[in-house]
């Protein structure tokens, strides 16, 4: 296990590397003018020669490798450049926000996660029975549906009709401090609709796996021992079942991102993945490059889990990166 | 082994969200309706400022909140003095400005205002080497500089006579921006300044939070702590609206609709210079031809796009100056008049074709029209335009794009464009009309070339005469009624609905880019509370 996560780590240099390399590139080949998304409105009545002068303050007009390689040397001393959409610091940029997403992420993917196992055990246990048929419809329906629609929705059920749970924000609007509780409450209703909105997923795989082990010879067995359903269902069905959820956990990880931009545009979360889509319609080159990083390192992470996951759940398979 | 503590691990989490789904639904909290007392406020806004240094940009047209300048507009749109003492003597032919600062002001950390803060920001502003995109509107400035402490004198490149409304421009304290890199240094982010209010914290993406400067040299205000929510969707902003999250929000006109019979919140309509226009650009044969200009400026019905797509917020625009401003030109009022404009185009010798689209030797009157594509407004006008074009016998071809695609086009495609800025009628005109100026950035995007605009232009920007300046921009509407290189349909009014509980709200006229300084909270430092305790909805 060791040795692979080692060999894991090594094999994500080059990666790395060349990820960054291709966001630049392909931000480079894009139609999208820096200078004009750094002035926004102002640019629209900012002469030429005003323009052109920020294009060469903000080194903009320097070629591609240039820049990645002089990126390159700073980052890897620890210095992550400035933002020209964000006029900072891109480690303040990113310590400031990526905290909250980090929290509405991993609490909504565990979120998916636990709804999604245990919905599919009860689907899967009775295939075809009336639990199973409406939470498989409802699953298929919120496949298609967009995060930014769910998140609408609920912030008219929850807080304007029930009243029960504030519509947005990381603390309450009028309040000057950031205290636990007060982010916990806020934290519920966008958790929710991103965990929602990526469990029919982890719910139909689970379903499809743990219906497949329960009609295989291990179950057939068990079952004639005269163990109890209980103890078929969770300790020989769902063990085996888990497993092709487990293996793609890694793989949802950008739709968990993608997501995430959704939901904290709708409910003004103050995360990073919204900074994520101004910075590459911005071509912030330092701020881009730094959060392309994190998403590859999140991704790559995710495969590790995956396969570890694998391993320690299914003895047959061996840990062999 | 592995199976059970996966399967521990699923339950615990399973309890734990529950509890917290439980705990959070059985404990109402505080943000009931009104959030709070009245003596704050909370008010839901579409966009997020890049920044809050002057030196960037932040706070050039007054009403920052954090800074002043060292002149304000009042809610007439008059120049009154704010950190100057009175308004400039003016001398040297229009070439000199000479303020008197007001005496015994102070940061809100202690430090005194002086001459020096005024020298520094400007100077600062106008180095090549800040990245400051609006440097062009202080263009006319060639330098600037301290007499003492308390008096500071502007010497200009050329007599400009709307000069004195650009000094609205927010003023940064030199002894903190002074020692950071301007344009990536903290005071982005923790301002330091002379307004009414003191900036308590910035959740970027979610809110700005300000206190009232107790210090203030007007008078501390009485809503004490005032609260900006960043909310880009309208609909989300209008749910938290009446669910009582904000006190007050910006709307468009059918969401604002709905609040229109609740009685416990007001609607204010801001009257603006927010206008939309379709370029026709000179080097297109079929728009740049004067005939079909001047028919397709009486073809279009603007009574009816502000009746339908605007639902009534807003009214007919006949060039970039509206109707009930001192500026406008009487009697340049256009009729949508069809017969008219089809009797404009037989005369020129545009005859009809087969499929009724006309024809003028062997050229088809066709030309496409961009919007911005996600922005229903341009999206609505462009096609109310194009659909009265049609019966005029021009075909216009609308398309959505994003400036990216739409810019390298400008010079031979129509646009569906937006613009104003209230104050003087030269920030607006000039940028727009003058030839020297087509294709320069987003300038003038028809290359319109007008030589009687173009003088009247100049003649407008340089005497301080306000007879002569109100000729000459009688003299640029006139001449754009005869040669229309823009067709203006509408101006839009801003909505804005806000909770009665305090008194003295009003509203400014509002430029096209509206930011944190418009709306009713324009002056949110002289809001009184109601006496009866506000009404909660």
């Amino acid at each position: 296990m060791a040795r692979m996560t080692g060999r894991r780590a090594l094999a994500a240099v080059p990666v790395l590397l060349g990820v960054t390399l291709a966001v630049f590139a392909v931000a480079e080949a894009s139609p999208f003018d820096p200078v004009k998304a750094y002035a926004g409105t102002a640019g629209l009545t900012a002469s030429q020669e005003n323009l052109d002068q920020l294009r060469h303050n903000l080194g903009v007009d320097q070629p591609l490798l240039t820049r990645w390689w002089e990126w390159l040397t700073a980052a890897v001393t620890g210095d992550l450049g400035d933002s020209a959409v964000m006029r900072r610091p891109v480690a303040d940029v990113i310590t400031e926000r990526l905290g909250w997403s980090v929290l509405l992420a991993a609490t909504a993917f565990l979120v998916a996660i636990a709804l999604g196992t245990l919905l599919g055990v009860l689907a899967g246990r009775r295939r075809g029975g009336l639990l199973d048929r409406t939470v498989s419809a409802l699953a298929y329906t919120l496949e298609a549906a967009p995060a930014f629609w769910l998140g609408l929705l609920a912030i008219w059920f929850f807080a304007l009709r029930l009243g029960v749970l504030p519509a947005g924000g990381l603390t309450d609007t009028a309040s000057d401090t950031v205290t636990p509780d007060q982010v916990a409450r806020h934290l519920v209703l966008p958790a929710l609709v991103l965990g929602v909105s990526q469990l029919p997923w982890f719910f139909l795989y689970v379903r499809q796996g743990v219906g497949d082990a329960l009609d295989e010879d291990p179950v057939r067995g068990a079952r004639a021992r005269g163990l109890a359903e209980r103890t078929v269902l969770t300790g020989h069905a769902l063990r085996a079942g888990m497993l092709p959820m487990l293996t793609l956990i890694g793989s949802r990880v950008p739709e968990l991102i993608t997501g995430a931009l959704l939901v904290e545009t709708v409910f003004s979360w103050p995360g990073i993945a919204a900074a994520t889509v101004q910075a590459a319609t911005a071509v912030d080159f330092p701020l881009l490059a730094a959060l392309t990083v994190l998403a590859t390192a999140a991704v790559l992470l995710g495969n590790l889990l995956s396969d570890l996951l694998y391993g320690l759940a299914d003895p047959r398979v061996g840990f062999d990166g | 082994m592995a199976a059970r503590t996966v399967r521990r691990a699923t339950a615990a989490l399973a309890t734990g969200a529950l509890a917290l789904t439980t705990a959070a639904c059985s404990n109402p909290g505080a943000d009931t309706a009104g959030s709070g007392p009245k003596d704050s406020a909370v008010v839901g806004i579409a966009y997020e400022p890049d920044t809050l240094s002057p030196l960037l940009g932040y706070g050039k047209d007054g009403n920052s909140k954090i800074f002043d300048g060292l002149l304000a507009f009042d809610a007439d749109m008059k120049l009154q003095p704010a950190l100057a003492a009175k308004l400039p003597r003016v001398s040297d032919g229009g070439l000199t400005y000479t303020y008197t600062l007001r005496p015994g002001v102070t940061f809100s950390d202690g430090a005194p205002f002086t001459a020096k803060d005024v020298v520094f920001t400007y100077e600062t502003i106008l180095d090549p080497k800040t990245n400051n995109p609006s440097r062009t509107e202080l263009d006319a400035l060639k330098s600037v500089e301290a007499v003492g402490d308390d008096t500071v004198v502007f010497h200009l490149k050329y007599p400009y006579a709307p000069f004195a409304e650009r000094t609205v421009h927010a003023i940064a304290p030199e002894h903190v921006a002074g020692g950071q890199d301007v344009n990536t240094g903290a005071f982005t982010t923790k301002p330091i300044g002379t307004g009414p209010y003191v900036l308590t914290g910035w959740s970027k993406g979610e809110k700005l939070t300000f206190k009232a400067n107790p210090t203030y040299w007007n008078g501390a205000p009485a809503v004490k702590r005032f609260t900006m929510a960043i909310i880009k969707d309208d609909d989300v902003r209008a749910t938290r609206l009446r669910a009582g999250d904000l006190d007050g929000a910006i709307l468009p006109p059918n969401l604002a609709a709905g609040f229109g019979s609740d009685k416990g919140r007001k609607t204010y309509t801001a009257k603006t210079y927010d206008y939309r226009t379709v370029t026709l650009p000179t080097h297109n044969p079929v728009a740049g031809d004067t005939a079909v200009r001047r028919a397709l400026d009486v073809a279009v019905d603007r009574q009816t796009m502000v009746d339908k797509i605007l639902e009534g917020a807003g009214k007919p625009a006949y060039g970039p100056v509206p109707t009930d401003s001192p500026w406008f030109a009487k009697g340049t009022e256009r009729r949508h008049d069809l017969a008219g404009a089809q009797k404009i185009l037989d005369e020129a010798g545009w005859k009809p074709g087969a499929d009724g689209v006309r024809v003028k030797n062997g050229v088809r009157a066709s030309f496409p029209l961009w919007y911005l594509s996600g922005d229903k407004l341009r999206q609505d006008h462009a096609l109310a335009y194009a659909s009265d074009a049609r019966k005029a016998g021009i075909e216009i071809k609308t398309q959505a794009g994003t400036w990216e695609v739409i810019e390298p086009r400008m010079k031979t495609d129509a646009v569906l464009a937006g613009g104003g800025s209230p104050g003087d009628p030269d920030f607006d005109q000039y940028l727009l009309l003058k030839s020297t100026l087509a294709g320069d950035g987003f300038n003038n995007m028809a290359w319109y070339d007008n030589g009687t605009v173009d003088r009247a232009l100049e003649d407008g920007r340089r005497t301080n005469d306000p007879a002569k300046r109100k000729a000459a921009y009688d003299t640029v509407q006139r001449a754009l009624v005869a040669n229309p290189g823009y067709t203006f349909l509408t101006h839009i009014d801003h909505l804005y609905v806000v909770n009665d509980s305090w008194d003295g709200l009003s509203t400014q006229i509002e430029p096209h880019d509206h930011g944190l300084a418009a709306g009713p909270w324009w002056n949110v430092e002289t809001w009184q509370p109601k006496n009866n305790g506000g009404t909660k909805k």
